[in-house]
């Protein structure tokens, strides 16, 4: 990835292909999911219309429905608790429903503090900062391993008292104090320290929503990939580059087009920054190695 | 690929050393967090956690910090802990001296739980134990300066059960009573409302968590009125009691004294209705001797 690649800004293929819009569909619906969640939670305490009352550990909506995060209920299910029947219900529903959508479609539709580090990652970009201490983006899972057996040990809820993910949502909700110097550290460990260093590589409840789904059937998918004129925006703006190769690189390899990685966020970038229209929303079924002949393609493309 | 190649072997080495870094790495990570967590279990005195809180050790494995407790609280009573308070991030309390607990009948704070870390087996607020209240300044407070002041008494909401005025001879003016407010902890739930209106700049009475507040009796104890009263009965058998001779200065008399050169027994003195009044007038165990 020489300089020169880089000095023109990732998607502007796309933009000038497709217009601006269309160069940001997913990008404009994950804000709109992101920021219409949090407004949903706001409603109630800024203007007294309670549709949903309590935060991402536990909603509940209209006196209706209970959802609970599943990684919070099993760390104090590891300290020897079980919920009351509303948040095992809670439970149920969001598990189900992250089964079918894809997990960490958790972090990049819902999470508060993807909005943090997709603008450390937009700035780092923008800045042309490049340097990034190293580290594997395996950590995760085992601060995941180490807060469920750390639990146990302690008996408290353990990351919870220094998730920044919650931090951030509840004191939206229930009154900041000084959790916005947590987002801020975040922003700035993701912008100068490491790229991607948060979402990427440290937080466990991104690693416990990627194995929540392992085996979604909702993919994104490459079935356009020959289609591919190797211009690195997508492996640019992913925020888990490495997800995309065996997919769209695997043709030769008898690999299909789906993107199976359970580390895969469904954020939908790729999609958007694509001038060639490779990448698409798809089903983990459609997955044989070349379903889509090449002049179909070419055809299409144009 | 031979399973015992250089490259199997130093694929192996790689993979051993990375494990190690990362269990070690994260590992310190952890023991951070968890002696952090030992921490947090250490609740400051004056942050009161809501009715049928679990005791603080299981408190903290089973509030998932959702706030739904803080949300249907009528009276803005209580808070999530933001990250710099004293008090584990996200957990629900109150600060009595800021706004107490109004102790809604129907208890809505319990009822919004959805783990149980609020105990949905506590239905009458009456038997809630968010603390106990402690009248910890007898220096300042009014009623100990002879004053009737007796605004934690009369705002307490379980009243004369929780604090009662007791009568005691005000020894400074030598004529008149001090009432002092007695807080009786079987019936006090902890609500605050006594520390919230106590009058002065720093109130004088407090509601400290049960374990500060109370002391402990032994476990072998037995308070001995209470056994004859539970029995109907002496424990002992009074026949065989003997009153040794009080030893007096020539001329001096004690009340209910018995005189062994005399046999005469001096009148006891009580207050009429106290236990003390109760003191029989002939030594126990000496019935009808003199």
């Amino acid at each position: 990835m020489s300089a020169a690649l880089h000095k023109k800004r990732i998607g502007a293929d796309a933009v000038a292909e497709k217009g601006w819009l269309r160069a940001h569909k997913w990008l404009i619906l994950r804000r709109i999911s992101q920021f219409g969640i949090l407004g949903l939670f706001l409603l109630g305490p800024l203007a007294g219309i309670w549709i949903v009352k309590g935060n991402l550990n536990f909603s509940y909506t209209l006196g209706v429905l209970p959802l609970t995060d599943p990684y919070v209920a099993l760390q104090s299910l590891t300290t020897g608790h079980v919920p009351e029947t509303l948040g095992l219900i809670g439970v149920a529903i969001v598990v189900s429903f992250y089964l079918l959508v894809g997990g960490r479609v958790y972090c990049s539709w819902v999470c508060p503090v993807n909005v943090v580090t997709d603008a450390a990652g937009w700035l780092r970009n923008r800045l042309g900062i490049k340097g990034s201490v190293h580290l594997s983006r395996q950590t995760r899972y085992w601060v995941l391993g180490m807060t469920l057996v750390g639990s146990a040990l302690t008996g408290v809820v353990l990351w919870e008292l220094i998730n920044p993910v919650s931090m951030l949502h509840r004191g939206l909700i229930f009154g900041l104090g000084m959790a916005w110097t947590v987002a801020l550290s975040i922003f700035l460990f993701d912008l100068f320290v490491m790229s991607r260093g948060w979402c990427g590589r440290l937080c466990p409840v991104g690693a416990f929503y990627s194995l929540l789904g392992q085996w979604s059937p909702v993919r994104v998918t490459a079935p356009q990939r020959r289609a591919c004129n190797d211009c690195m925006d997508c492996f640019e703006v992913c925020p888990e580059p490495q997800v995309i190769r065996p997919a769209l690189k695997g043709e030769e390899k008898g690999v299909g087009p789906v993107i199976l990685s359970a580390d895969c966020t469904n954020c939908g970038r790729c999609i958007d920054v694509c001038s060639k229209d490779v990448f698409t929303f798809g089903m983990r079924f459609n997955n044989s190695a070349s379903a889509v002949p090449l002049s179909a393609v070419q055809s299409e493309s144009k | 690929m031979k399973s015992n190649s250089p490259k199997t072997n130093v694929a192996r080495r790689q993979f051993i050393f990375d494990s190690a870094r990362m269990a070690c790495g994260v590992g310190m990570l952890g023991l951070g967090l968890g002696l952090y967590a030992k921490q947090s279990k250490a609740l400051p005195a004056l942050a009161l956690r809501p009715p049928g809180a679990l005791p603080e050790d299981d408190f903290l494995g089973a509030c998932i910090r959702c706030g739904l407790c803080v949300r249907d609280c009528p009276y803005n009573t209580l808070e999530l802990a933001k990250p710099e308070a004293p008090v584990a991030t996200g957990t629900p309390y109150f600060t009595a001296r800021n706004i107490p607990c109004e102790m809604c009948d129907d208890i809505p704070c319990v009822k919004a739980c959805p783990t149980q870390a609020l105990d949905h087996k506590l239905t009458d607020i009456n038997k809630a134990k968010m603390g106990v209240a402690v009248l910890i300044d007898h220096e300042t407070c009014l009623n100990f300066l002879g004053l009737r002041c007796d605004v934690c008494y009369r705002v307490c909401p379980v009243i004369d059960k929780a604090i009662t005025l007791d009568m005691v001879p005000n020894v400074r003016t030598g004529r008149h009573a001090m009432f002092l407010p007695t807080v009786h902890s079987e019936h006090c739930t902890g609500c605050g409302k006594c520390e919230k209106s106590c009058v002065l700049e720093e109130a004088a009475i407090r509601v400290l968590p049960p374990k500060l507040a109370k002391g402990e009796l032994g476990k072998h104890y037995r308070i001995g009125w209470e056994e004859q009263k539970k029995a109907g009965h002496s424990l002992i058998d009074e026949s065989k009691m003997v009153d040794l001779p009080d030893r007096l200065p020539e001329g001096a008399s004690l009340p209910g004294h018995y005189d062994p050169a005399s046999g005469n027994t001096a009148t006891a003195r009580g207050t009429p209705g106290s236990e003390a009044g109760a003191i029989p007038s002939l030594p126990p165990g000496l019935g009808g001797k003199p």
